[in-house]
């Protein structure tokens, strides 16, 4: 989104509006591979519920979760998806906000990972939870003391500005588009219909949109970093080694820009590949978005340094033994992965421009993405692998923290939800803004003509 | 003879005298059988009736609520449905006027592991699932060790139930923490917060699942327990409504054990049943919270492990495992 504050509704009647709808339009609809990838995410997901069937019946004893480290994967898994879903509201409104022009054609991607990942942070902690079916309970008994409550209402409520943000832009191009997607099902055509709420592209209704947008813009920075600091606050606010920290807002914000810029650097290759939409996602978007990944990853080593080297250097008794774990004991392999593949050897390869063309920043944002889930993971389990008082009297397992198959398959549900989600909007709606895009062009054609 | 005759007349009038005389008797035969059998036939039925209500001699024992073994005739049973909600409100509110406080004695403690073994059979729990524990502790390298029991602290400033969503943990007004069973939502919140890893989860169906089956639940027992929430330590709340001391206190043979109300600053050793002023105790020992750095401010105190009377056998082990 552009922060003009009016829409020049010259370009509907310009033709190169015709052939950025049929680019873009193209790949819409119901084909071949899409089938066969949903069936491959739908039978994948029909194998993550049964693993969920057997925890429902039989407790969370089949996970590899106990008294000492009752949080695991499924914990981690949750600030993993709140940490992603945050890239929506960077990419939108703070680079949208100061202008930057390069951002229009991936605004729309980075709001379909805000919208999917989102969307399934919530089921990721009713996974997690022992009694699943008293989930109403937090809305009929809910402490307002607590911060799983803060976390709650403002994940809904970053999940509907986000909802919004996604859609509002996308209602021109629904109404550009439902007159040209006669290849597709009549049902599609007629969604379009629906949504498209009677578009008809007056200055008035762009003026309208315009302004809800920026609203919503603006809204949606807050809220977003609410949602991540308050995801770590379910940490810090507790006494634990490794979770008694100042700096967890920030150290989790910061985190969750590296994360969702590595999501969107994906789809944005699997769209322009896929899609054949070169002309539109080019290497110039890949190569500022390697130039953001480099900076977010700058300030996010930053705070790494902080939360780890301070207490380093003190020592306390718990925290040494926390940090001993870390650095040199039974988490140090990964932990000096994660640190050195998903932050460090991007930020130093990113630097050349080599790296910042798609399929080498493809590679790098699948490992920094992957290395962003285990640092999650670190970030929850170690702590409770130490806790103040010894661990006596219990039996082995109990001990140290070994997650299941069936724990693991739990953990992947959520993933193909958010997965299927994505490849629903990406596949049936456009993906890059059809009338952003048109309205660039006629701009700069009549700026070359005067 | 000639008497005879003239006596016939009075012979008649007597006669007649004699069958007035036998209709008066017989009426007043007829009245006295009809009374009597009136008589007899409500004796008889009243007699029946309490041959019916007569107990039966087929008497049951039954222990009362202040534990005294009494036999009540089988007839006179009745079943009670003991009422949820009133356990749950009672149990919420907790025993007005009290602020209870425990003591443990450390230099008493030699491991025993009864006051484990009590509570694990009183929640119906597994020898691995804990509301108490005993650690074998270690300051530092130097330093002696010595065993500790840990049951909740049930903390003045409890950071399980400042982050509990549902409110299903909570502090009462005479001090103890709870939890109720039949609202936690097993989010787990309370044991990450719990820096005294006090609090546990059923991970799988609780041991006595089938035989707890249909009984009421007790928020001051946890029981039945239930697959999916948390438990933890209870102070045994279901045994001071009753005035009597916890099940570990009073099943401890060492000694270790006092419990008390801290508002009239009397604590009773579980064993000797010796009362002792509060303050003057933790005077005398030098008492001390759990890691009262954390200002989670404690309900139960320690005395510090000096004059053992008894040799250390176990080794020093972090993680010790169970056999």
């Amino acid at each position: 989104m552009t922060m003009a504050s009016e829409v020049n509704t010259g370009f509907l009647n310009d033709k190169r509006l015709d052939s950025i709808a049929a680019d873009i339009l193209r790949p819409v609809g119901i084909s071949k591979g899409f089938l066969i990838w949903m069936g491959f995410l739908g039978i994948s997901l029909l194998g993550c519920m049964y693993a969920y069937y057997l925890q429902w019946d039989k407790g969370l004893i089949v996970t590899g979760l106990r008294d000492y480290v009752s949080w695991g994967m499924y914990i981690a898994n949750f600030v993993f998806f709140v940490a992603t879903s945050l890239v929506g509201m960077l990419i939108s409104s703070v680079l949208g906000l100061i202008g930057f022009k390069w951002v229009k054609p991936i605004a729309r991607i980075a709001e379909i990972i805000a919208v999917a990942f989102a969307a399934i942070a919530g089921l990721v902690i009713v996974l997690d939870m022992g009694r699943p079916e008293r989930l109403p309970y937090v809305f009929m008994y809910g402490r307002i003391q607590s911060p799983i409550l803060w976390d709650v209402t403002v994940v809904t409520t970053y999940l509907v500005l986000s909802t919004l943000l996604y859609f509002i832009p996308l209602i021109p191009d629904l109404a550009i588009s439902k007159g040209k997607i006669g290849h597709t099902p009549k049902w599609l055509q007629a969604t379009y219909e629906i949504l498209s709420v009677k578009w008809n592209h007056t200055s008035e209704q762009y003026k309208i949109l315009l302004k809800s947008v920026r609203i919503l813009l603006i809204l949606i920075i807050p809220t977003a970093f609410a949602i991540h600091t308050v995801t770590s606050w379910l940490f810090a606010v507790t006494l634990r080694p490794g979770w008694d920290s100042t700096i967890f807002g920030p150290y989790f914000l910061t985190g969750a820009f590296v994360a969702g810029s590595a999501a969107v650097v994906i789809l944005m290759y699997f769209v322009r590949t896929n899609y054949k939409l070169d002309n539109y996602l080019t290497f110039h978007h890949f190569d500022m978005m390697g130039k953001l990944l480099v900076l977010v990853s700058i300030v996010y080593v930053y705070f790494n340094i902080n939360e780890y080297l301070v207490p380093a250097y003190k020592l306390k008794t718990a925290e040494a033994i926390h940090l001993h774990d870390l650095f040199v004991g039974d988490y140090a392999l990964m932990f000096w992965s994660v640190q050195l593949l998903g932050v460090v050897i991007p930020i130093i390869l990113l630097l050349f421009r080599f790296f910042r063309k798609p399929l080498p920043m493809l590679i790098i944002s699948m490992v920094v993405l992957v290395a962003s889930w285990f640092k999650r993971l670190l970030i929850v389990v170690p702590t409770q692998e130490n806790p103040f008082l010894p661990k006596q009297f219990v039996p082995k397992a109990w001990m140290v923290y070994h997650p299941t198959v069936i724990e693991t398959a739990i953990t992947i549900l959520p993933i193909l939800l958010a997965v299927i989600i994505i490849t629903l909007l990406v596949k049936l709606f456009p993906v890059i803004p059809i009338w952003e895009i048109a309205e660039e062009q006629a701009e700069k054609h009549d700026q070359t003509q005067e | 003879m000639s008497d005879n005759i003239p006596n016939t007349d009075q012979d008649r009038s007597d006669r007649t005298g004699d069958h007035k005389n036998s209709r008066r008797t017989f009426f007043k035969n007829i009245g006295l059988v009809g009374a009597a059998a009136a008589a007899g036939g409500a004796a008889i039925y009243s007699g029946f009736k309490y041959e019916e209500s007569k107990p039966n001699h087929d008497f049951v024992k039954v222990l009362t609520a202040d534990n005294r073994l009494v036999e009540v005739p089988r007839s006179q049973i009745k079943d009670i449905k003991v009422d949820l909600t009133r356990l749950q409100l009672a149990g919420r509110e907790g025993l007005k006027g009290h602020r209870w406080v425990m003591v443990i004695d450390l230099s008493k403690c030699r491991n025993a592991r009864k006051c484990i073994a009590a509570c694990q059979s009183a929640h119906h729990l597994r020898p691995y699932e804990y509301h108490i524990n005993t650690l074998i502790m270690q300051e530092s390298e130097n330093t002696a060790p010595y065993y500790m029991p840990k049951p909740c602290q049930h903390c003045d400033n409890p950071p399980c139930v400042a982050v509990c969503p549902v409110n299903a943990t909570f502090k009462r007004q005479d001090g103890v923490v709870l939890i109720d069973n039949e609202r936690c939502i097993g989010c787990r919140f309370c044991i990450a917060a719990c820096p005294y890893s006090a609090r546990m989860f059923h991970w799988e169906e609780p041991l006595m699942a089938e035989s707890d089956q249909g009984k009421t639940y007790n928020i001051e027992l946890n029981v039945p327990q239930r697959k999916g929430t948390i438990s933890k330590c209870l102070f045994s709340s279901d045994r001071i409504r009753e005035g009597k001391l916890p099940y570990c206190v009073s099943t401890c043979p060492n000694g270790v054990y006092y419990f008390g109300d801290e508002n009239q600053d009397a604590v009773t050793n579980g064993t000797t049943k010796e009362t002792h002023r509060l303050s003057e105790l933790l005077r005398d020992n030098a008492g001390y919270h759990l890691m009262a750095d954390l200002g989670t401010k404690p309900r139960v105190y320690y005395l510090p492990p000096k004059n053992r009377l008894f040799e250390f056998k176990d080794k020093r082990d972090k993680n010790k495992e169970t056999t």
